[in-house]
């Protein structure tokens, strides 16, 4: 069974996230009012696997990730 | 003579001066791929770079590369594993030293001199230096900002400093916790450092400060 997977790894919340930081100081020079703009990974993939769920955390805690300063959440869905 | 591997993963690129500079301290050192083994070596050495092109996060990939789990050996071993720069990042990466290496507080790349204070010479890479004594060495990072949870847990071997070992916020180049530029293993046989040991072990370079790591590291294996 083939599953289309999309994993979401941010910063955890309290640690500095300098990109974000940057980013959201130019587009508040542009004129934009934003606050606290932090700037996750996204990685999308196709997985064949009989226990994806297990498999993407497992993915996540071992290279996705660094379980230390990140979080991770996921989205896996059939493919058609 | 003690026999030392310099590590070269894709986009390694201070593989020969790491070379250099252990045989200048006295080793004899080789450059070895990352698919090869390292079994008949006295100790290792994971030189700066930018392997896997910091891809994901620097130090990641390689991190979870095959040759790892024989410089995991080396560890258990107690035979000296030294990560310099982008070789640190691999050390935290791969769980071997605890902590994270963060982008750096100002998200740019940095390459300037600075001033370290020496706070453990009970390594196997700081014996040659004096409790306290303050040297200079070059940092080129863009992830060198060190972060652990708790820094009692840490070993700490040195900290950015001033030229007279204060150490202050205005001292601190990256954003490092407690200025953090070098930590050890409990046992004192792994040592990760940011700045460039290497590339400061000459005079020409404008310093040898950095000379005496690998000093220590050689005649730590022929003690």
């Amino acid at each position: 069974m083939k599953w289309r997977v999309r994993v979401l790894v941010r910063l955890k919340e309290g640690l500095n996230d300098p990109e974000g930081r940057v980013i959201g100081n130019a587009l508040r020079n542009l004129g934009y009012k934003v606050e606290d703009l932090r700037v996750p990974k996204c990685f999308e993939f196709t997985l064949e696997s009989k226990r994806p769920e297990e498999e993407v955390e497992e993915m996540c805690k071992r290279l996705l990730a660094n379980p230390l300063i990140h979080t991770w959440e996921y989205t896996i869905e059939p493919v058609k | 003579m003690p026999r030392f591997a310099v590590i070269v993963f894709p986009g390694t690129n201070c593989d020969f001066e790491t070379v250099e500079a252990i045989r200048k301290a006295g080793g004899k050192a080789e450059r070895v791929w990352y698919k090869g083994s390292i079994k008949d070596y006295d100790g290792v050495v994971l030189p700066g770079g930018f392997s896997y092109a910091d891809y994901l996060r620097a130090g990641a990939i390689a991190a979870r590369q095959r040759i790892m789990d024989e410089v995991r050996e080396f560890v258990e071993e107690g035979k000296p594993v030294l990560g310099i720069c982008n070789g640190f990042q691999v050390l935290t990466e791969s769980g071997i030293l605890p902590g994270a290496l963060r982008p750096n507080k100002i998200p740019r790349f940095i390459c300037r001199w600075v001033y370290l204070k020496v706070v453990d010479t009970n390594t196997a890479f700081t014996r040659l230096y004096e409790p306290g004594e303050v040297i200079k060495m070059p940092i080129a990072h863009a992830e060198g900002n060190y972060y652990i949870d708790d820094p009692s847990k840490v070993r700490i071997v040195f900290q950015y400093s001033d030229e007279k070992g204060n150490i202050t916020e205005d001292t601190n180049p990256n954003g490092s916790v407690l200025n953090i530029a070098g930590i050890s293993n409990e046992k004192g046989n792994v040592l990760g450092m940011m700045p460039h040991p290497e590339r400061a072990s000459d005079r020409f370079l404008g310093s040898e400060d950095g000379l005496r790591v690998f000093r220590s590291m050689v005649e730590w294996v022929k003690r």
